[in-house]
């Protein structure tokens, strides 16, 4: 390619910059590299200071003002979170986000778990091929959409899911506008929409798994139940702790699916923490007080986090 | 593993088979089948009823009992999902916004991925970690700040703008990409030394190439997040010609859910085929690659 420069080291030599970079010496790639790192670095470095950690640290400071768009900041100390310690409507919106998350993490992981261990060996790869599509698809959706779709499929009155319970003896469930289902009926949207994802995960794990191991234990006679916790969950805890914790934080963030399906009725049944955030910091044009919401919902993203990998350590297994 | 071990002697080969054992395996078998199918029906019957549904006259669209199978053929639907939102215009947007944030991520991520796995500078393994630490903030604890910097300082708001520059630098791509640059060897790069190639072709025409499944895997992945961003168009636009789609799908529907359905069903179809064809071309990338366990770093 450029040999030819290699050998007429003398062309650039009297520019300085080009001498101290030159590509004949090992200083001198040394040297590029290290240029190079930094210029390639520079546009992510640059973008996540700008968009997440100055806004972060915004974020912190903002929760000690009163400011909306049209008033002059103020600096008010810790109102802000006094204010947060007496609201019962963020106390509200923090039960229904963990109800939520437990809800559709339990569903989400143990369905996501037992198709994949249904289908990972199937000998039929075609139709191995069907059913992973047909689990993947509604991952495609936007959660808006789902959100428009299911909530007309879970209407009481209209609803085809009613239809169809109603010829199991089943009266027509209030799915979206009792506050006793309304949570429920949420988290068994998004467990629709996620199964997919968490199923190829897993999918994934159980694929990577060392086949000797599974063969060697059926050797030993372990079968059915005893080789799934004694082999197969010790092997895949590691799978099971990424999707876990990822699930987690990302349901903790709940906004799209109550906001369009229920706008987070009846009442406060299902309000989220991230829609008391957009309804203070948006609604309201309150952005400090939106700031400290977002604070508490960042901290109990990492308390939540940080216990996980805590607990980990008892149940997780790395080979 | 180690379980197995510690009790070689309660289970042994030696174990008699009795018949009953192999009848509970076939029971198993076909309730293992049965729940397979039944989840698979679970996930499919919806987009069957969005379709059948968006192909039936508005008046018909909530017949009890629902029909399965489109008889009516009534496009009618998807004509006025034309004239209810600018609908051209809000696939354009989404397509503009999706494309450039693809394009921007896939750069700035191969760039920095590429330099964090295989150049060496002082503060390298810092600058790592911080990167890694915005991982973990996640989007919406950042929104406040975000939008009065787009409003406020850049005055991108209400424009496509401020959809698309925060987007531009990823962690989870850096990250993503970083492990697979590092799983390509060095020997690579000494050859092409010798063959006197500089620093930039040995990124450009040697591991860029190399990394082109992940590269994949970022490009599906963010695609299939950005298309189907609802919040932060919701906070940042305001002008109905501008939204993208997935602000129109909602915004078909009307405030108080009057839209007609079957219409509102039409836009959902509208709007997801670009999504399926990409995850068509994208899948073998994206399932191997998650099933690879890429995202377990």
């Amino acid at each position: 390619m450029s040999s030819k420069v290699i050998s007429q080291p003398g062309v650039y030599r009297r520019n300085p910059v080009a001498r101290w970079l030159a590509a004949d010496t090992m200083a001198g790639i040394k040297r590029q590299r290290m240029l190079l790192g930094y210029l390639f670095i520079a546009p992510t470095i640059i973008g996540l200071l700008v968009f997440v950690i100055g806004p972060m640290l915004g974020s912190f400071g903002l929760s000690f003002y009163k400011w909306n768009i049209f008033r002059p900041p103020e600096f008010i100390g810790l109102d802000n979170f006094e204010r947060l310690a007496g609201d019962t409507r963020v106390f509200v919106s923090f039960r229904n986000t963990f109800i939520l998350v437990v809800m559709t993490v339990v569903m989400l992981e143990s369905l996501a778990l037992a198709l994949a261990l249904a289908v990972y060996r199937m000998a039929n790869k075609a139709f191995a091929t069907f059913l992973r599509t047909a689990y993947f698809l509604p991952v495609l959706l936007s959660g808006a959409s789902v959100a428009v779709t299911l909530g007309y499929l879970f209407n009481k009155d209209f609803g085809v899911i009613n239809y169809y319970l109603g010829f199991l003896g089943i009266d027509n469930i209030p799915w979206l506008t009792s506050s006793d289902v309304v949570l429920f009926t949420i988290a068994l949207t998004t467990v629709w929409r996620n199964l997919g994802f968490t199923f190829i995960i897993y999918l994934g794990g159980l694929s990577s798994m060392p086949g000797e191991v599974l063969e060697a234990a059926e050797v030993d006679g372990a079968t059915g139940w005893r080789k799934f916790y004694r082999v197969i969950l010790p092997l895949l805890s590691p799978t099971i702790l990424f999707a876990v914790v990822t699930d987690v934080i990302k349901m903790l963030q709940f906004f799209d699916e109550p906001f369009i399906m229920t706008r987070g009725g009846p009442g406060d049944s299902s309000r989220t923490v991230v829609m008391m955030m957009y309804e203070s910091g948006f609604g309201n044009l309150d952005f400090g007080y939106g700031s400290a919401i977002a604070l508490l919902l960042f901290a109990v993203i990492m308390i939540v986090t940080g216990i996980q990998f805590y607990l980990s350590r008892r149940w997780v297994f790395y080979g | 593993m180690a379980s197995l071990v510690q009790q070689p002697a309660t289970t042994t080969s030696t174990m008699p088979r009795n018949p009953r054992g192999r009848y509970t395996i076939r029971i198993g078998r076909w309730l293992t089948l049965i729940f397979i199918v039944s989840i698979a029906f679970l996930t499919l019957m919806p987009f069957v009823w969005v379709v059948a549904t968006s192909l039936r006259t508005p008046a018909e669209s909530f017949s009890v009992p629902p029909e399965w199978i489109p008889t009516d053929m009534d496009f009618s639907n998807y004509t006025r999902v034309f004239e209810e939102i600018p609908f051209w215009r809000q696939i354009g947007n989404s397509f503009f916004i999706t494309l450039s944030v693809v394009f921007g991520q896939l750069i700035t991520a191969s760039l920095a991925g590429y330099a964090f796995a295989r150049l060496r500078f002082p503060g390298r393994n810092i600058l790592f970690w911080i990167v890694l630490a915005t991982l973990m903030i996640p989007g919406q604890a950042t929104i406040i700040p975000v939008f009065i910097l787009i409003s406020r300082v850049l005055h991108l708001n209400d424009t496509l703008g401020a959809l698309i520059i925060p987007g531009l630098a990823t962690a989870f791509g850096t990250f993503l990409l970083r492990q697979y640059f590092l799983g390509i060897p060095d020997e690579f790069e000494e050859a092409a030394l010798v063959e006197g190639a500089n620093q930039w072709q040995i990124f450009t025409k040697i591991y860029l190439p190399l990394a082109s499944p992940g590269l994949a895997i970022l490009a599906v992945l963010t695609f299939n997040a950005k298309w189907n961003d609802y919040f932060s168009p919701l906070i940042f636009m305001n002008t109905k010609e501008l939204f993208p789609i997935t602000l129109g799908i909602v915004d078909l529907q009307g405030y108080m859910g009057t839209g007609s359905i079957s219409i509102v069903l039409a836009g959902i179809v509208l709007s997801t085929i670009p999504v399926i064809i990409i995850y068509i071309f994208g899948q073998r990338y994206l399932v191997e690659g998650l099933m690879a366990g890429a995202l377990k770093g």
